[in-house]
């Protein structure tokens, strides 16, 4: 099935809650609302002509300029060999997203990451907790704003250039 | 016939540092350290090519039972605190060797938000080795160098002195 096909298929099941179908990129990708992810992903599992059982990746963009942080879902269907990738956009001060972690046990720590490194949180998710940086750290490393602090419990984070 | 009954009685005159510095270094007990891929290339330092064993160091696997520790790989901040209380369990006299880049300085990873730019920033290096990742043999040399440094301590020295200090 082709992105066209799948778009059909969502927007006859969901509405307006699926937004725009961008078919002229490489990898079309359809927009979805951050509150109905959850459903929109199990909708694609559950159905046998779609049955997207893989999520390949998930992963968030900071986009500062339009305020909105991205989320951006890459799918994949062993079984029809057909994939698709979904979109969520979220407002950049207070990003909320509902969680893909039931759907895809995956998610789990991919959501993890991206609360880790942006800052979005993930409605319903089971264990929100940082992945990567230590529990106690202030600030979203990726955000484009995201100021390095100093030091981290005393271990200063600078260090001289070895070419001066 | 054991070797020892046809040997004459000996003696053998040495300073006492130097004997304990001998027996020190000639038993290091390093701490399985692996942080990144050069965990790979310390396994393989203990292991029969390379086999450091000649040279009497063990791995082992609890920071309480160990001398050496033996920092292979990247250090990321959140691993630093751990590393800290790793070092801090050890019992004196205990010794660090920085192994590859990412533990000398950061190395490729220097300006990442999450790794911590150094070992040295957390706890004292005795030896830093270069290289990504050393090679056995490179990681040997370390050793060697370690024991080097070892051999040139004034133990006894030092602990009548230190109470005077604190």
């Amino acid at each position: 099935m082709d992105a066209a096909a799948i778009y059909e298929r969502l927007k006859a099941r969901f509405g307006d809650q699926v937004g725009d179908c961008h078919l002229q990129t490489l990898d079309p990708f359809i927009m979805v609302q951050p509150s109905t992810i959850e459903e929109v992903g199990r909708f694609l599992k559950s159905e046998p002509d779609l049955s997207f059982d893989c999520l390949t990746n998930e992963s968030g963009v900071d986009g500062k300029a339009q305020g909105v942080i991205q989320i951006v879902y890459h799918l994949y269907s062993y079984r029809h060999r057909h994939g698709i990738v979904l979109k969520v956009e979220t407002p950049r001060d207070y990003p909320v997203v509902r969680t893909v972690e039931h759907v895809w046990k995956g998610a789990n720590w991919l959501e993890r990451e991206i609360y880790d490194l942006l800052g979005v949180t993930f409605e319903g998710h089971v264990d929100l907790r940082r992945l990567l940086m230590p529990e106690d750290w202030v600030g979203y490393p990726l955000r484009k704003d995201f100021v390095e602090p100093e030091e981290y419990h005393g271990i200063s984070t600078r260090r001289e250039s070895l070419l001066k | 016939m054991s070797l020892i009954n046809t040997m004459p009685e000996m003696v053998l005159t040495t300073k006492a540092d130097q004997f304990l510095n001998w027996t020190r270094k000639s038993s290091v007990w390093w701490m399985l350290f692996g942080l990144a891929c050069c965990a790979i290339e310390m396994m393989q330092t203990q292991g029969p090519r390379a086999d450091v064993d000649r040279f009497g160091t063990a791995p082992r696997a609890a920071p309480r039972q160990s001398d050496l520790m033996i920092v292979a790989g990247t250090l990321t901040l959140k691993m630093a605190l751990r590393t800290k209380l790793l070092y801090e369990q050890m019992p004196e006299p205990r010794y660090v060797i920085s192994m590859g880049s990412c533990a000398n300085c950061g190395g490729l990873f220097q300006l990442a938000y999450s790794v911590c730019d150094g070992v040295d920033k957390v706890i004292p290096v005795d030896v830093y080795i270069p290289g990504c990742p050393p090679r056995p043999e490179a990681l040997t040399e370390g050793i060697l160098k370690l024991q080097e440094k070892m051999m040139q301590e004034k133990w006894l020295v030092r602990r009548s002195a230190a109470p005077a200090a604190a």
